[in-house]
């Protein structure tokens, strides 16, 4: 009798997928586990020093609870939108713009100038924040010190503060939050916007340049609206990066939020409903929540710019 | 028989595992700095009484260790043998149920309770009655100050601290006079009043049945001290531990600060080690005292090694020259009272000028009540600290931030 191997007893038909576990593993464990895992847990309420033992079902009490009597969180997306909007739009406003002085005005320098706008791109954030944060320092920060240098300045000193700034005033905390944020990605913002101005075939611009086009009108007339796939994608990930803004705020505000919350952002306040609190499941109902909303804020987008003429 | 010989191999590894394990037991403690010091000097003595017992430490910073602890609980992945726990955690701790109670058998550490500073106890005893963790240090609060800052204002120690509202005009006379602030942050008075003249077993923030107590005499003079001293102008408005804190002592713009009689060691050591004998150390103001911090080592309920952690647990907590090992070293005040009334508490302190401030420390240490503590405290601390910003920034009226404050904490303790 002739007995028909099973398929799997010949390596190259098993072999592949072992050769493309390690990803389908880590996934997984770090990816998708944790993700259906804060779905399951926003139905519950759990402490997680008390054990696994001690999640309980509570339907969506939670999403309940954050929606409706969560006053922190309606504070906390307020800033968040607010951050979001003060910080993201400059970021564009001028990334296209410099991107395009950046791709006519420097030859073979180009390179490098484009590296020092990224740089703190690439800086830890943690760094950044501390640095601020001493920069911003009421008494013996730099900036005050140099706003108090100018006050003897002719003319300009009668705009100077008669006494030191202090930063960590709520009306001051989101622009600062933001002035740090915008320095961040503004670099990142041009490479996008450079690599994009590139791949504008020459023959465009030359034909602009033949009907007479000065630079600004090649500028507005030509670059621009070729920019706008880039736009799309560039705007998209400043939505979703800003809308989970935390480290910045967090360190900037000593993890507080600041004065009246001024700087809390959604993510903070998750985090400290988790940590603070240790209620994991509305914690994991907020991000979901915070999900939801990003997801809206990138298909308004896509309506936006997403659209092929 | 491939797979038999395999078999027979993993048992017999196993065997020698058990029999290596029958000899020595390795117990990891999970610290986080500068308490890990006093495990680290408690290494060399601990092996003496127990050579069979390895003793591993592992370290991390403050916040990432009470994270990292949290995650283990959860899981009951990765647990240490024995756990420290700062104050700040100890309420979540306990109340969460992952660890050992020391009252019950084997442990009956009951008995050994009378010996330990009874404030202390409450704090690591959760709603059910179940001890999970022992003191290792205390923190009675104490008010630090500058000598020479207060006599070029013409102020005596006695006048700062008969009242608050005596520290508040003493304040506005060294700030007249050398222009220095008389507080960090004008907060620490709420700090302070809330916690002070409470009794045995009343808690800070909610009472026993969980109801919210912040809508109260105690929490309205709180604030309105703060606000004295805030519209006052005596106080930097700075947070502890920040950059600007510890430039405000070294360029003498701060004279007087309170805080854990811990504070004299960090002063000594880092913040300001040139000013040594121009600090002076006196009781709280308007006769009060309060705790200042403390921390704590548990004992895992799904730890490995229970026996042999209890016994470490013990040596750093019971054990008198322990104790005082880590008195001198790294002036974590003893939670034990053997330790306390050693001669070693009577010796000047030549940072203090030669001052024999911990005598006044242990005695704040005997008269600070034994607050209970509940799982919320940290939720209710936040929202309180938010209203009062809010007070002192905004000009809210402090009846109205609190009721705000108690519908606040009502809405976001959802007790099951």
């Amino acid at each position: 009798m002739k007995t028909t191997p099973s398929k799997w007893s010949q390596p190259r038909n098993w072999a592949p997928y072992v050769f493309v576990s390690p990803f389908f593993i880590l996934f997984g464990a770090f990816g998708l586990f944790p993700l259906v895992f804060s779905i399951y847990l926003s139905f519950h309420t759990w402490d997680p020093a008390a054990g696994l033992a001690a999640m309980e079902w509570v339907g969506f009490e939670n999403y309940l609870y954050a929606l409706q009597s969560d006053d922190w969180l309606r504070a906390s997306l307020y800033n968040t939108f607010w951050l979001a909007l003060v910080s993201g739009l400059p970021q564009h406003l001028v990334a296209m713009p410099l991107a395009y002085f950046l791709h006519s005005a420097f030859g073979r320098w180009r390179n490098a100038v484009v590296g020092t706008y990224f740089l703190p791109f690439i800086t830890s954030s943690v760094a950044i924040s501390l640095v601020f944060s001493t920069l911003f320092s009421k008494d013996f920060g730099v900036v005050n010190a140099t706003l108090a240098s100018l006050k003897d300045a002719p003319l300009l000193g009668a705009l100077m503060p008669a006494s030191n700034i202090d930063w960590a005033q709520p009306q001051y905390t989101k622009w600062m939050i933001s002035f740090v944020v915008f320095w961040r990605y503004v670099g990142w913002n041009v490479v996008l916007y450079l690599s994009a101005i590139q791949t504008i075939p020459k023959d465009v611009l030359e034909a602009a340049v033949m009907d007479g086009a000065n630079s600004w009108q090649k500028f507005v007339h030509v670059v621009l609206p070729l920019l706008k796939p880039m736009a799309f994608f560039a705007v998209t990930l400043t939505i979703i990066g800003n809308l989970q803004l935390f480290e910045e705020p967090f360190i900037l505000t000593s993890g507080t939020g600041g004065i009246d919350q001024a700087g809390k952002t959604a993510a903070m306040h998750m985090y400290s409903v988790a940590f603070t609190d240790g209620d994991f499941g509305t914690a994991s109902a907020i991000a979901w929540l915070l999900f939801m909303l990003i997801a809206v804020a990138t298909w308004l987008n896509n309506r936006l710019l997403g659209q092929r003429d | 028989m491939q797979r038999s010989l395999r078999t027979l191999l993993a048992i017999a590894t196993l065997a020698l595992g058990t029999a290596a394990h029958a000899e020595k037991v390795t117990i990891t403690v999970s610290s986080f700095p500068d308490l890990d010091r006093g495990v680290k000097a408690a290494i060399p003595g601990f092996k003496k009484l127990y050579p069979d017992v390895e003793v591993k430490l592992s370290s991390m910073a403050y916040a990432d260790h009470h994270t990292a602890m949290t995650t283990a609980l959860a899981t009951g992945a990765n647990l240490p043998d024995v756990m420290g726990i700062d104050m700040g955690f100890i309420g979540k701790f306990a109340e969460s149920g992952g660890l050992e109670d020391l009252s019950k058998a084997p442990y009956n550490a009951t008995a050994q309770v009378s010996k330990i500073a009874k404030f202390a106890i409450p704090a690591a005893t959760n709603s059910k009655g179940a001890l999970a963790a022992l003191p290792v240090d205390i923190g009675p609060g104490a008010l630090f100050y500058r000598t020479d800052l207060l006599q070029k204002a013409g102020v005596t120690e006695a006048e700062m601290t008969k009242s608050w509202e005596g520290f508040i005009a003493a304040g506005k006379k060294v700030k007249a006079s050398t222009g220095a602030y008389m507080l960090a942050n004008a907060t620490d008075i709420k700090d302070i009043y809330i916690r002070a003249g409470l009794k045995d077993g009343e808690g800070i923030y909610f009472d026993k049945a969980g109801k919210s107590l912040v809508a109260s005499e105690r929490f309205e003079r709180a604030f309105d001290l703060t606000r004295q001293a805030r519209q006052a102008g005596i106080d930097a408005k700075v947070s502890a531990w920040t950059n600007e804190w510890s430039e405000g002592f070294r360029r003498d713009k701060i004279a007087a600060q309170m805080m854990g009689a811990w504070l004299s060691g960090h002063l000594k050591n880092w913040i300001v080690p040139n000013t040594s004998g121009k600090w002076r150390s006196s009781q709280l103001p308007a006769g009060a005292f309060a705790a200042y911090g403390g921390s704590f080592y548990a004992v895992p309920a799904k730890a490995a090694n229970k026996q042999a952690a209890w016994n470490f647990v013990q040596y750093l907590t019971l054990n008198k020259d322990q104790q005082l090992e880590a008195f001198r070293n790294m002036d974590a005040f003893p939670s034990l009272v053997e330790a306390q009334t050693d001669a070693f508490t009577d010796q000047p302190i030549e940072f203090l000028a030669g001052q024999k401030a911990r005598q006044l420390w242990k005695a704040a240490a005997d008269r600070i009540p034994a607050v209970a503590v509940d799982r919320y405290d940290a939720v209710a601390a936040e929202i309180v600290g938010a209203e009062l910003d809010k007070v002192l920034e905004q000009g809210k009226d402090i009846k109205q931030a609190l009721a705000d404050a108690k519908s606040g904490i009502e809405r976001r303790v959802r007790r099951k």
